[in-house]
């Protein structure tokens, strides 16, 4: 099978430790994994704010980067949800507005083969037990776009559970919205920092050292909060603590979060 | 008793001043959850909840495809039961239709049950400046009455006030309404209620003429059905003379055999209750029973218009439960006043801008008062993809576009202030469909990391007020992945395998 990185254009310019842990991952697990330099965005901001005819050629230019592929991994619930659950939309609106069926078969070819990273780890590799090795207590917050869009259910807490070394807590009220929303965090401030606070104090309240999400996106907004108000929790995108082994832990703590590429206060 | 939704500021300022009033937040945050927390047991009972849910879709989408033939159909049926049938095409007719037909009577009092279409019409204002005074009979419509309040919620519009605030309420203002309220009242809720019981009881007694709206409407048999919890509504539909009901025109359903999906969709859904405690049914007029005259008042007031949009009319399908408010985060934050309307929460801001087209600056914000993260399409009754419109509305909001008004198609322009936003989504959308340029700039950013702000001027502020800004790594993963693994700097070509 032939299996391509879809890194997203976050991780691609702020998180790429991210996309580099995928790639570890994914290798440790015999998977060859290609990165098309040709993939950009997924056109989620665009489409959600209102531009969805700018985000058309996004639609045409993930088609084209990730042809040849059998399989499209992304560590980001919200890009594959946009691909999966909004491709299809893009297209159908065109063909109704009369712009032929290009889009529509854009959209047909990209979405069966596009995996959020724990569905590509559960549903297609078969695996739970990763072999990871992750010395810290950590909570899971399940992003809204893996949760109701994806569906993605249990599959994140499985593979959490068979991590090494790691304890998972409890977060009180994990289902609800942290309150970024893409442009929502800049559009409604006031409401977005008031969800944010919410969750950022159920984190803390949790005690545990990092809170990871399968969605870097919703991790900036809760990490810049935490970061912000001085915790010292880290947050930790999934991916990487799939990644991280003994030796890893060996060479050096909770080599995560607001770290070496941490934000400023 | 002059208070209005009208010119209310837009969301985002609404909202702002909302979520810094914390007595709100805590009465909001409490009830919210309370009622979440039962609706998802209540729901987890049926093991058909899944297809009740689709049932009810499916009924009030075919319904809505044929809504001009069920609408004679009940006007038929109605006539034929002895009521009258009146059609308002906006809420100033509906509003002058029952001020006539109240006037016809020579009352000048009227009782009124719970209902959001006249509270859309903004009927009880309409009626005092015609010298008539409405008495809202429901609990929580009294409390806000009483407090020359808004409603804040649709189920439960004084959910924003909690027990102290509603006994000093009943306490000042009961005495200038009817019967005043009991020496040393408390705030125990057996006493409040008691209290709101006898001061209610004198108006359902006198009172001559009833106003109602209905949650359903019998094509077939020309029934109408209001359900409520308190009985007080049962009141106000047997006891005057001369019933008049405000219905909007989408509360059709076909037959009988369809409210047999609502009321098991309704209660759970917005009480949380299993079955419904106070469900009452008329059809026309029945001599010796109840009201004698019986008038339907049919409210379009945007209705055909928001038909008109494809993606837009599944909102005409609402059953008005307030799931999706009690689900909502941005709602419990912002609270039901921010909405700018009777209809607050995720169904409001996707009504509102339809039924009242993208008026103004409330309207044109009331599309982005949400994060989008798909709580209120999970809990709805029946399926109202809420994100989806959202999206369909903001597209309308920055782009403008053909759309329905008044029965007749016109182009919208697109909303004022969104020139930057518009410009940037272009400018990332390019940037993005041309990855070299991508690229640079993304070089660009890492070569100037030391000099970035912390925090940023303008709307950026908006981010870094409250959130740390995102530093720039050294390295985008594209140039790592170029500098590690791929000199030929193409990823195309090379294929991956299971080994």
């Amino acid at each position: 099978m032939r299996v391509a990185l879809f890194v997203t254009c976050i991780n691609d310019t702020l998180r790429p430790r991210t996309g580099q842990a995928v790639v570890t991952l994914l290798e440790r697990l015999g998977v060859e994994v290609a990165f098309p330099q040709e993939q950009s965005c997924c056109g989620q901001p665009q489409y959600n704010t209102g531009y969805r005819h700018a985000a058309e050629p996004l639609v045409r230019r993930f088609d084209r980067a990730f042809r040849d592929y059998d399989y499209v991994v992304t560590p980001s619930g919200s890009c594959a949800a946009m691909v999966r659950d909004n491709f299809p939309r893009i297209g159908a609106r065109a063909r109704a507005e009369g712009r032929g069926t290009e889009l529509a078969q854009a959209a047909e070819r990209a979405v069966p083969k596009t995996y959020e990273l724990t569905e590509f780890l559960v549903d297609v590799l078969r695996v739970t037990d990763v072999g990871a090795y992750y010395p810290h207590t950590v909570t899971y917050h399940p992003t809204c776009h893996g949760l109701r869009m994806l569906g993605l259910g249990d599959r994140p807490r499985r593979l959490l559970e068979h991590v090494r070394g790691l304890t998972l807590r409890e977060l009180p009220g994990a289902e609800e919205c942290c309150g970024f929303g893409g442009t929502f965090a800049v559009k409604n401030p006031a409401v977005s920092a008031a969800m944010g606070a919410d969750k950022v104090r159920a984190v803390t309240g949790t005690g545990a050292e990092a809170v990871c999400t399968v969605d870097n996106s919703c991790l900036l907004h809760i990490g810049g909060m935490l970061v912000r108000q001085g915790s010292r929790v880290r947050p930790v995108h999934l991916a990487e603590i799939l990644a991280a082994t003994e030796a890893d832990a060996a060479a050096g703590g909770l080599s995560t979060g607001a770290g070496a590429e941490g934000g400023g206060r | 008793m002059s208070r209005s939704f009208l010119g209310m500021p837009a969301f985002p300022r609404a909202s702002a001043a909302t979520t810094r009033d914390t007595r709100l937040r805590a009465n909001l945050t409490h009830a919210t959850h309370t009622i979440r927390d039962k609706r998802a047991a209540a729901v987890a009972e049926l093991d058909d909840w899944a297809q009740l849910r689709a049932a009810g879709a499916a009924i009030k989408d075919r319904t809505l495809r044929h809504l001009d033939h069920y609408l004679e159909r009940l006007e038929e049926s109605v006539t034929a039961a002895g009521g009258r049938v009146h059609w308002a095409a906006d809420a100033a007719e509906a509003n002058r239709i029952v001020t006539r037909l109240v006037r016809e009577t020579g009352e000048r009092e009227v009782v009124k049950v719970k209902s959001m279409a006249t509270q859309e019409t903004g009927l009880n204002e309409a009626l005092a400046q015609a010298g008539i005074r409405a008495y809202e009979t429901d609990l929580a419509e009294l409390i806000v009455q009483l407090g020359d309040d808004l409603p804040s919620h649709i189920l439960v519009p004084a959910i924003h006030r909690n027990r102290a605030e509603i006994r000093d309420i009943f306490r000042r203002e009961m005495g200038k309404w009817g019967r005043p309220a009991p020496e040393g009242l408390s705030d125990s809720p057996a006493e409040l209620a008691e209290a709101a019981r006898r001061h209610l009881r004198e108006k359902f007694l006198t009172a001559k003429v009833g106003i109602s709206g209905a949650n359903f409407m019998v094509a077939d048999t020309g029934t109408l059905v209001v359900v409520e919890s308190e009985g007080n509504g049962r009141m106000c539909l047997t006891l005057p003379e001369t019933l008049i009901s405000v219905v909007g025109i989408e509360k059709i359903v076909p037959s009988w055999q369809d409210l047999e999906v609502f009321l098991q969709l309704l209660p759970r859904s917005s009480t949380a209750e299993r079955m419904n405690p106070y469900t009452t049914t008329w059809t026309g007029t029945t001599d010796g029973d109840g009201p004698r005259t019986f008038h339907l008042v049919l409210l379009d007031n945007g209705r055909t218009d928001t038909l008109a949009d494809t993606v837009g009319r599944q909102a005409l399908r609402c059953i008005r439960c307030s799931a999706c408010l009690n689900v909502c985060p941005v709602y419990e934050r912002a609270g039901g006043h921010a909405y700018g309307s009777p209809y607050p929460g995720p169904i409001g801001a996707i009504l509102t801008p339809q039924l009242r087209g993208l008026a103004g600056p409330l309207e044109e914000s009331l599309p982005y008062a949400s994060s989008l993260c798909g709580a209120c399409y999970e809990v709805c009754p029946v399926a109202i993809d809420i994100p989806e419109v959202l999206v369909h509305l903001r597209e309308r909001v920055v782009q403008g576009g053909p759309v329905t008004r008044g029965g007749a198609r016109v182009v919208l322009k697109p909303a004022k202030g969104h020139a930057a936003e518009r410009a940037a989504m272009r400018a990332a959308a390019w940037a993005f469909d041309h990855p070299g340029a991508l690229r640079g700039g993304m070089r660009l950013a890492a070569r100037t990391r030391r000099l970035h702000p912390r925090r940023l001027p303008g709307p950026g502020r908006a981010w870094s007020d409250t959130r740390a800004l995102p530093a720039v790594p050294a390295e985008s993963f594209r140039d790592w992945w170029r500098r590690t693994r791929d000199g030929s700097g193409s990823g195309n070509g090379s294929t991956g395998g299971v080994t």
